[in-house]
């Protein structure tokens, strides 16, 4: 037992000086975790910034140069004014997500309350936009419309909304990008630095040589997942508190404590993962391939870019085995809404599990996965 | 200071005061030498003394640091001479098979450098068979160079560089691990070439002392200076040795000789019982049909030190890997100290030492560090440790590389390194495999004797595998292997006698010869003769090939380059199906996954008033599409707490008293608490919450009769274009093309450039005529049509399965393609050039490639709403504008004349990535 620890210790020791001789990887990880994070974050706009809008008026009224004016930064681009024969080669370049066409007698419609209709052209394939962007056209026009009636006296409705944002009250983008950005690069770096590095060993037959010696796979295995959960755990730590909560000031609510054995789980999870593959794959190229299989999906679909909930019901159970399911669900849950154990003991208890599957499972492929 | 131009011919090599430092460690001190042509020069001295540095300047491999070196009449460190010389030099890098390529076949490697080099296919097959049969490698055309035995591997290299008729030969201790026979047949081949060739200069460094005496011309190298030159005999008759192992020795300077005594190998003690250490019975491994090791027996005492002695690729390692545990045999058995070897036992492992024939320690660790995590992985006690890591340093002299990367070491003091690691938990049982392969006689002379000591007096009992036929006449018996089948086991002299034979080495040759007879060895060295009859047109074949080929760049060479990718990506179609079939897994997971339109979204509600009003209010937003009802929320607390777990998206809270305040005209205010945690999908869910609730309104002003001026909504009539339904799969689908078609080409092409770094082949850039650019482009077609094939599928896909017809100029389509997996390879191939090892690559390639084309490309947010360096990322990245034609083509039904300026901004990336991706490669080493 003790030997084992001991074992496990010095391997892992030798993991983190030969990381340390790898100058381009280190510079790599040291960028990925402080401006890779800060680009990210930084360039996050709102959900509609700057959205391309030109507007078609064919009324040239009061009422349509109110709505045409009611469009500016930073949700949209000031509006352009083009012709009717314009909008199809315009769209179809690409110019504008939405046009608004503004028929002939427009106002003169409106004020007999004939209730005339504006023509609203949304460029769909621009997924991110076009709904939310659509409703908050009809809600500026309406608003125009209304208090062009009621001579800009806010008009009485017998209910009014209070719309209460929790958690990230002005619904700054950078505060979620910025953290999913760090979830992802922990992601990547913990599957690339044990999955390749335990196929460097074994194309340069150094894992042959320790399987002569008294060191079991499971002391190999163990000492590749602490070593480089301590690498990553300690750059996603200075990257949480200096970058996000620093530089970008995202306030966060919950314990950081909590967020850490959060991470530590998670990379536990995806280390072990990154084993998984090596054992899988022949070689470096192959596990290159396998990689991509594996990162892509779990970056795009663990909720971090779109929700979960809005995905087919197969893909939510597929990517319940993803450890970025778990880990962009406490890391919301922990960072931004404060919650405790209580709460995300569940996430925790899959990473775990999902680690502990793989290690088992690579721990019987492991010698024959070297000795091929 | 010495010259070999006795005639006064000019030298086809000149250094003078030449240095060459690696950090602060000098391997050359103010070298000058020069070197005749026409002749066999060799190199001799001991580990690590500027021999391979000096070796690796002359043919422009490494970029000198100070002094003038001139090789074929001009200077090399003018980019224009090593270009116009390159062809005319051959160099074998030191170590097994540095130079090849282990998944093609020995054909393949060959045909490789004899099209590299601008010879037909004619040519190619006369050079090629000729080269093959004179080798014994004939009969292996068919065997991938991987599969080769350490001295097959040799030979092929050999072969590799000889194939262009060079007009100087480098030769970098080319016979390391290379049994007798084919050691002979490999000069033998050497020496015919020459004959045909009279003009051809050959540079060899050798550790083998009987090899030397074959050369016209010897220097003595020590600590990066020049100790002799002369002819063998010269040396000889200066020394006052016998034999060259023993005047090597005398030209040592005092302190390097210290110590050295000639070795007595005192006889085994046969007193006491006899205690077995290794026994194998009926040992047999068999690899498919192939049977590596055939019945093979024995029984080893304890102390004894048994030989393993057999041709390459006899199965001699195979034997060594089922003794030690790694590897179960087929049929028999094997015990040490009577017990049957298991893998698992730790006790079996601790009696163990075992050194592999291919240097397996860490190279990213000291000499130290890697001595001290062996000392401990071994049980060594911490208190021991260090004592015994510094008498291993000592007994093994290598003091002065302690803090120094096994890396940059020779392959002398790499052997030394792995045998101080085998020896140093002072094992009962020692499997050497090769041990002193590579390393000079001296150091090999200390390892014996602490191989004789570690047998004589600690009774350790050790298997070893050698070529050296003095070290085999150490042993106390030896087995002769070949093919597989042990043909004899006795003590050397008891072989010799035996086959009436004056020496061991021609015992264990005429005994290789016998049982080899079928094969047809010795015509094949009849033919060489023969063969060279026709040599005159080929002597001035270089200069026919610079006429006919472009020396900067040549189509050829492109091609040729290109077919070995393509070969390598055949040979292992594991990779090349994961690679397609993973990008269709990968779109249909990611387009069905990637859902924009956010539905399903969990609400309840906080109803103070619990009127029919405030009933009527919520049943409003829960009849909608996008949300589902949860049970109702008591209290405060409950609403906190039940966001906070993140149950809920939205919470309704009705104020008391809502009903009635409606009526009396009061305007209540009904709170929407949204989970803003994520952004996005609070951002959407206001706007529907939002668009739901006047939507109430108006209804009940429909019903209520109120329609007078206060119009909630005025109206829109929204048209999705290009997408009526606005689903979220004809817009996912063009896009998730474009991101499989970056990232799966740039990670395969970045891979293909370090991994012959990594293994070494990457020497083939430095030494061969093949530029940067023809280099780079030669591992970019090959993937860019492997994108082609991929995207092709991808295409089919989404027209079949996903019905998302592409509506668009089918042409403008795979023109974007194809200049889009250009790019993509490009930026692969960029970032290969800019790292050295694989795993710095994968990181960089999908740091540079997943992050842009995911967040700032477009792909999600618009580039338009992107801000700061994401912005600016997105406007450069070859991803934005293939999303664009993608869904231009795809949704929009576009054409040529619509998509002008992003076709143009992919046809000028083309270049741009490719160029910078070369101006980053490096043609020498530094």
């Amino acid at each position: 037992m003790k030997q084992t620890l001991k074992n496990i210790f010095c391997l892992g020791v030798k993991e983190l000086r030969g990381l340390c001789r790898d100058y381009m990887l280190l510079a790599l990880i040291v960028y990925a975790f402080t401006m890779g994070i800060y680009i990210t974050g930084t360039s996050a706009g709102d959900t509609i910034a700057n959205a391309a809008i030109a507007v078609v008026d064919e009324d040239r009224s009061q009422l349509s140069q109110r709505i045409f004016d009611a469009f500016y930064p930073p949700m949209f681009h000031r509006a352009e004014e083009i012709s009717m024969s314009e909008i199809d080669p315009a769209m179809d370049e690409g110019k504008y997500t939405f046009v608004v066409v503004i028929p002939g007698g427009y106002q003169q419609d409106t004020l007999a309350g004939r209730d005339p209709v504006i023509q609203l052209n949304v460029d769909a394939t621009r997924m991110g936009q076009a709904f939310t962007g659509a409703g908050y056209i009809q809600q500026i026009v309406s608003k125009e419309v209304n208090s062009f009636l009621n001579n800009g006296q806010e008009i009485k409705t017998p209910v009014k909304t209070v719309v209460r944002n929790r958690y990230n009250a002005n619904l700054t983008q950078s505060w979620f990008k910025a953290v999913m950005q760090l979830v992802n690069n922990i992601t990547m770096l913990a599957i690339i630095l044990t999955g390749a590095a335990l196929i460097k060993e074994r194309e340069n037959g150094t894992l042959e040589h320790l399987l002569v010696m008294p060191v079991t796979p499971f002391e190999i295995m163990f000492s590749k997942i602490w070593s480089m959960l301590l690498v990553v755990l300690a750059a996603s730590l200075v990257s949480l508190t200096v970058v996000i909560m620093q530089v970008l000031a995202v306030p966060v609510n919950g314990s950081l404590l909590l967020f850490t054995c959060g991470v530590a789980l998670h990379l536990f999870a995806v280390t072990s993962l990154g084993i998984f593959l090596a054992c899988i794959a022949q070689n470096m190229p192959q596990l290159g391939m396998l990689m991509i299989l594996v990162l892509l999906p779990m970056q795009m679909l663990s909720g971090g870019s779109t929700p979960q909930e809005s995905m087919p019901e197969w893909v939510q159970t597929v990517m319940m085995i993803a450890p970025t399911t778990h880990f962009v669900d406490f890391g919301q849950a922990i960072l931004f809404r404060g919650a405790g154990l209580d709460v995300v003991w569940k996430p925790f208890l899959m990473l775990f599990g999902i680690g502990a599957v793989l290690f088992i499972f690579s721990l019987g492929r492991f010698r024959k996965s070297v000795a091929q | 200071m010495k010259s070999a131009t006795d005639t006064g011919v000019s030298p086809v090599v000149k250094l003078e005061n030449v240095n060459f430092h690696y950090g602060k460690r000098a391997a050359l001190t103010g070298f000058s030498l020069e070197i005749a042509p026409r002749k066999l020069v060799g190199l001799i001295g001991p580990d690590g003394v500027g021999k391979s540095t000096m070796l690796s300047l002359i043919t422009g491999a490494r970029a000198g640091q100070t002094g003038k070196i001139t090789v074929l009449g001009g200077d090399m460190s003018s980019k224009a001479h090593r270009d116009a010389v390159c062809p005319r030099i051959a160099y074998m890098p030191q170590g097994l098979g540095k130079n090849l390529y282990f998944t093609l076949t020995v054909e393949e490697n060959l045909q490789f450098f004899g099209k590299l080099f601008g010879h037909d296919a004619a040519e190619r097959r006369r050079r090629i068979d000729h080269l093959t049969r004179s080798t014994g490698l004939y009969n292996f055309l068919d065997r991938p160079a991987g599969k080769l035995s350490g001295g097959m591997k040799q030979k092929l290299g050999l072969c590799c560089s000889l194939i262009h008729d060079p007009d100087l030969l480098i030769l970098d201790e080319p016979t390391t691990g290379v049994d007798p026979l084919a050691r002979r047949q490999f000069w033998d081949l050497v020496d015919s070439v020459r004959e045909s060739q009279p003009h051809m200069t050959v540079v060899v460094a050798t550790a083998y002392m009987d090899e030397a005496q074959r050369f016209e011309w010897l220097i003595a190298m020590d600590d990066g200076r020049i100790l002799d030159t002369g002819t063998p005999a010269e040396l000889l008759e200066r020394t006052g040795c016998r034999n060259l192992d023993d005047a090597f020795i005398q030209l040592l300077p005092e302190e390097k000789r210290a110590g050295h005594k000639t070795l007595t190998v005192p006889p085994l003690s046969s007193e006491g019982e006899e205690i077995i250490a290794i026994e194998a019975e009926n040992l047999t491994r068999k690899f498919g049909s192939f049977t590596a090791v055939d019945h093979v027996s024995f029984k080893i005492r304890q102390g004894e030190i048994f030989g393993f002695l057999g041709s390459n690729g006899c199965g001699k390692t195979t034997t060594m890997r089922m003794l030690t545990g790694l590897m179960t045999p087929t049929e028999g058995r094997a015990e040490l100290f009577g017990k049957p070897i298991e893998a698992e036992s730790m006790e079996t492992r601790l009696r163990l030492g075992y050194m592999t024939q291919l240097f397996s320690l860490y190279n990213e660790l000291t000499i130290r560090q890697n001595l001290m995590l062996y000392a401990r992985l071994y049980r060594i006690g911490e208190a021991e440790v260090a004592s015994r890591v510094d008498e291993m340093l000592e007994r093994f002299q290598l003091n002065d590389y302690e803090n120094v990367t096994p890396q940059s070491l020779p392959l002398g003091i790499k052997q030394r390194l792995s045998l101080a690691a085998a020896v140093i938990h002072r094992p009962q049982i020692l499997i050497l495999d090769e041990p002193t392969s590579g390393v000079d006689p001296v150091a090999r002379d200390l390892f014996w004797e602490l191989i004789i000591e570690l047998s004589r007096r600690d009774k350790v009992t050790i298997f070893i595998t050698t070529h050296f036929m003095n070290e085999a006449e150490r042993c106390d018996r030896i087995s002769l292997m070949h093919a597989g089948r042990s043909l004899a086991c006795d003590t050397p002299a008891n072989l010799a006698a035996a086959r009436k034979a004056p020496s061991l080495e021609a015992a264990f040759i005429d005994c290789l010869e016998e049982a080899d007879q079928s094969s047809g060895e010795k015509v094949a060295i009849a033919e060489i003769s023969e063969g060279s009859g026709s040599s005159g047109k080929r002597k001035n074949l270089w200069r026919r090939f610079l006429e006919s080929n472009n020396p900067k760049f040549s189509i050829q060479r492109v091609s040729c380059c290109c077919w070995r990718e393509f070969l390598e990506l055949l040979r292992d179609p594991i990779r090349a199906t994961l690679a397609i079939f993973g990008a269709l897994l990968l779109m249909l997971v990611m387009s069905f996954g990637i859902s924009m339109d956010v539905e399903d979204l969990k609400f309840a509600v906080l109803d103070r008033d619990g009127s029919i009003l405030s009933n009527n209010y919520a049943l409003n937003i829960a009849g909608s599409r996008y949300f589902i009802e949860q049970p109702p929320i008591r209290n405060s607390e409950e609403l906190e707490e039940r966001l906070r777990n993140g149950e809920l998206s939205l919470a309704i809270e009705i104020p008391p008293d809502f009903g009635k305040d409606v009526e009396a005209g009061r305007e209540p205010e009904v709170a929407f608490w949204i989970d803003g945690a994520m952004p996005s999908r609070a951002e959407t869910v206001n706007g529907y919450v939002t668009s739901l609730h006047k939507q109430w309104l108006d209804e009940r002003n429909r019903e209520s009769g109120m329609t007078q001026g206060s119009k909630i909504n005025a109206g829109v009539e929204t048209r999705y274009r290009y997408n009526p339904d606005v689903l979220s799969l004809p817009a996912m689908v063009p896009a998730v093309i474009p991101l499989l078609l970056l990232m799966i080409p740039a990670v395969l092409a970045a891979l293909a450039v370090v991994r012959e770094k990594e293994m070494g082949s990457i020497i083939n850039l430095y030494v061969t005529p093949l530029s940067r650019l023809e280099f780079m482009l030669g591992k970019q077609l090959p993937y860019v049509l492997f994108a082609m094939i991929s995207s092709l599928m991808l295409v089919t896909m989404a027209v079949t399965i996903f019905d998302v017809p592409v509506k668009g100029s089918v042409p403008v389509l795979v023109i974007s393609l194809i200049l889009y997996s250009m790019c993509a390879t490009g930026l692969g191939l960029l970032a290969s050039a800019a790292t050295r090892s694989q795993i710095a690559v994968i990181f960089m390639t999908l740091l540079a490639t997943m992050i842009p084309a995911v967040q700032f490309c477009g792909m999600i947010d618009p580039v338009s709403s992107q801000e700061g360096v994401g912005r600016v990322i997105g406007t450069l990245y070859p991803t934005s504008y293939m999303l664009l034609v993608s869904r231009g083509v795809f949704n929009k039904a576009l054409g040529f004349a619509d998509l002008p300026l992003e076709l143009t901004v992919l046809l000028v990336m083309v270049p741009v990535v490719l160029l910078a991706g070369v101006m980053c490669l490096r043609k020498q080493e530094k």
